[in-house]
């Protein structure tokens, strides 16, 4: 084994790659400006929609209630709604989006309720809405008041204590650390977003080595050099994985980087519940390291995965259209990651991708379990090598270099 | 005309004065439509120093994958070779060191330099940066190269880019010369210093090997030919030899009558 060839053969691919203005683009602009341009988006539109359907004070008509002039009054007088005179096809207006939710006041209400029981006031809405379930739970919250108030009366009345109708208080409690809260929410996605950016750093630069090389008419040239196909092979591998470790590494500075920007802009604030603190979504370095460091195996897999089938290739169009799928393929296990409920096990840990996004969610929560980490870091690591090792032999076989 | 050519000592005499030795040579390959296919069948010929052999064949003949196997770009199925006595089964990286090979599909890296392109290959050769940084100025200069010495290759004009593949072949100075069709869809001039240079190879010692279907090439060039048809060598000799045997002067027709007979049958198979 010669290093001094693979050197020769990496350095020459290196020159090459710097020139190369796609292999920039994808290896240094893709992974700096995505997250920020992803969340930036993201999270502007989502806290866009959320804070406008907050502050939107929903028009909502009152059904019936003609006889109960009472509750009509108070209705009309909350703030959070604004109540409009009631139409016959209040129930179409509400699917048309004209409003957002309809009060339906059973006849009788008010005297049924000196009797004692007024029956049920029912709340229309269109149901999976944003802004018509919000304008229900404004409705239901003043309406389960209103109900508290009169209950109290009556107590009051009978003079009879306010606790006997609520003998205990209830109150949610986040004990989680904000590392964990942030894991939990951005584990997954970042180890979607990392196999994402380790194969498309690693796609292009293969496809422009081999493929690209036969559809320059190169390939026979370098071939009736002295190298060998092995030190060949191994220069252009190196380079390819050079390409995707950047374009990880600069995904995970830039994603640290824009979530401590996003978090210092309380951007995140209006997305959050009333009064509760907003979702934490700092990493640390320790996380953004760990996770990185479970990336280079898995470079080392796309690398040489992505080499040999761009081998195949006679152009670098062709050479795409075999690995675009390979692009879906590989987004399956980093998505099953993220569903809730899906936990590392022992048989999980050996299956290829889907560990190492297993294992991300775990790393940046801040879990360090150490036997599933040499397990997944073994088991990729193995991969990887069957993956170099079929690179290397794909590339000694004539038929595959000289396909017609 | 231009010197190419260093004064090096890249020749090699083998023990009878045989540099490139065919034996029993022979490429099978499978084909989908076809089945199995002989591209060379059981070729053998030999090759000296100082002269220019010339594979002379009709398109899909056997030439290029006879040439790509000596250059050991291709493993041959059956039989073998020697370059100044390195088998290209069992030493081929020592048989490619010993041999330049060029064709018009051996093509240039677009996004290096003429100057990086040609250092490159002269370091996969071993050479160490002295040898290198020398052999380099000499070439440049003796094929006048300087003026695009730092221009990137895809900048380059067919004539220069043909240079700098000389300039390719040559940094090694190796005592083999392989040109498969080296001419093919180049215009006359350039094609011209391609032949020019080809016949520099010849006069400065070095075994040289080239196919062709141009009948004029060989006239001007070929001290050797072999006449190549579906895989087969059907005859070889000197110019002088085949016509004495066909009893033709025109190598075309000399061609001509002694492929015929296997063309036809080849058709109809």
């Amino acid at each position: 084994m010669s290093l001094r060839n693979i050197g020769i053969v990496y350095r020459k691919e290196l020159t090459e790659a710097l020139r190369d203005r796609r292999t920039l683009i994808t290896t240094f602009l893709v992974p700096l400006l995505m997250i920020p341009v992803l969340g930036a988006g993201f999270t502007g539109v989502m806290s866009a929609v959320i804070g406008s359907a907050k502050k939107e004070k929903p028009q909502v008509m009152i059904v019936g209630g003609t006889d109960s002039p009472a509750l009509v009054a108070a209705l009309q007088q909350y703030a959070k709604i604004h109540v409009i005179p009631t139409a016959s096809d209040w129930r179409n207006q509400i699917v048309e989006k004209e409003i957002r939710a309809a009060v339906e006041i059973p006849a009788g209400f008010e005297t049924g309720l000196a009797k004692g029981h007024a029956g049920t006031i029912k709340i229309d809405i269109y149901g999976g809405e944003l802004k018509s379930e919000l304008a229900a739970e404004n409705i239901e919250n003043f309406l389960k008041e209103y109900r508290d108030g009169i209950a109290t009366q009556r107590l009051a009345a009978n003079h009879l204590p306010a606790e006997l109708l609520k003998p205990f208080d209830l109150k949610r409690q986040n004990v989680a650390s904000p590392e964990k809260e942030a894991g939990a929410i951005l584990g997954g996605i970042i180890a979607y977003v990392l196999i994402i950016m380790c194969l498309n750093g690693a796609m292009h630069p293969a496809i422009d080595l081999t493929a690209g090389e036969k559809e320059r008419g190169t390939m026979e040239t370098i071939l009736s050099s002295p190298v060998s196909r092995t030190h060949l092979v191994l220069g252009k591998f190196l380079l390819v994985l050079t390409a995707s470790l950047i374009t990880a590494a600069l995904l995970m500075v830039s994603m640290g980087v824009s979530f401590t920007i996003l978090q210092k802009s309380h951007t995140l604030d209006q997305m959050a519940d009333e009064g509760a603190p907003p979702p934490q979504l700092t990493l640390g370095f320790g996380a953004i390291a760990s996770v990185f460091i479970m990336a280079v195996p898995l470079a080392v897999l796309f690398s040489a995965g992505v080499i040999t089938i761009a081998l195949f290739a006679k152009s670098h169009k062709e050479a795409q259209s075999y690995i675009s799928p390979l692009m879906f393929l590989v987004v399956i296990p980093a998505v099953a990651a993220m569903l809730p409920g899906v936990d590392l096990t022992p048989k999980l840990a050996i299956v290829p991708l889907l560990n190492v996004s297993l294992l991300c969610k775990e790393l940046v929560t801040g879990e360090y379990h150490w036997n599933y980490i040499a397990l997944i870091f073994g088991s990729t690591c193995v991969y990887a090598a069957a993956a170099l090792y079929l690179a290397v032999k794909m590339f000694q076989r004539e038929s595959v270099l000289f396909r017609s | 005309m231009v010197i190419f050519l260093l004064g090096g000592n890249g020749k090699y005499d083998g023990r009878d004065g045989t540099v490139i030795e065919a034996i029993n040579l022979s490429k099978r390959f499978q084909d989908k439509k076809r089945g199995e296919v002989r591209a060379v069948d059981d070729v053998s010929f030999i090759c000296r120093p100082g002269e220019i052999y010339g594979l002379l064949g009709a398109n899909g003949a056997g030439k290029t994958t006879t040439l790509r196997m000596l250059a050991t770009i291709l493993e041959p199925t059956d039989g073998t070779a020697r370059l100044c006595g390195h088998d290209i089964v069992e030493h081929p990286e020592r048989v490619r060191a010993n041999c330049g090979f060029l064709s018009t599909a051996t093509a240039l890296y677009p996004r290096l330099t003429a100057q990086e392109l040609v250092e490159y290959f002269g370091k996969l050769n071993g050479l160490d940066s002295a040898t290198l940084n020398k052999r380099v100025d000499d070439i440049f200069a003796r094929l006048d190269m300087n003026d695009f010495r730092d221009r990137r290759c895809d900048k380059l004009s067919t004539g220069m880019k043909q240079k700098t593949s000389i300039a390719r072949t040559l940094v090694h100075d190796p005592p083999v010369m392989i040109f498969d069709e080296p001419t093919l869809g180049l215009d006359i001039m350039t094609a011209r210093t391609i032949i020019d240079f080809i016949r520099e190879c010849r006069d400065r010692g070095k075994t040289v090997i080239f196919s062709t279907h141009v009948m004029r090439e060989v006239e001007k060039l070929c001290d050797i030919v072999g006449i190549i048809q579906g895989g087969k060598m059907l005859a070889e000799g000197t110019l002088e030899q085949l016509r004495q045997r066909h009893g033709e002067n025109d190598l075309e027709e000399i061609f001509v009558k002694i492929v015929t007979p296997h063309y036809a049958a080849q058709e109809k198979a």
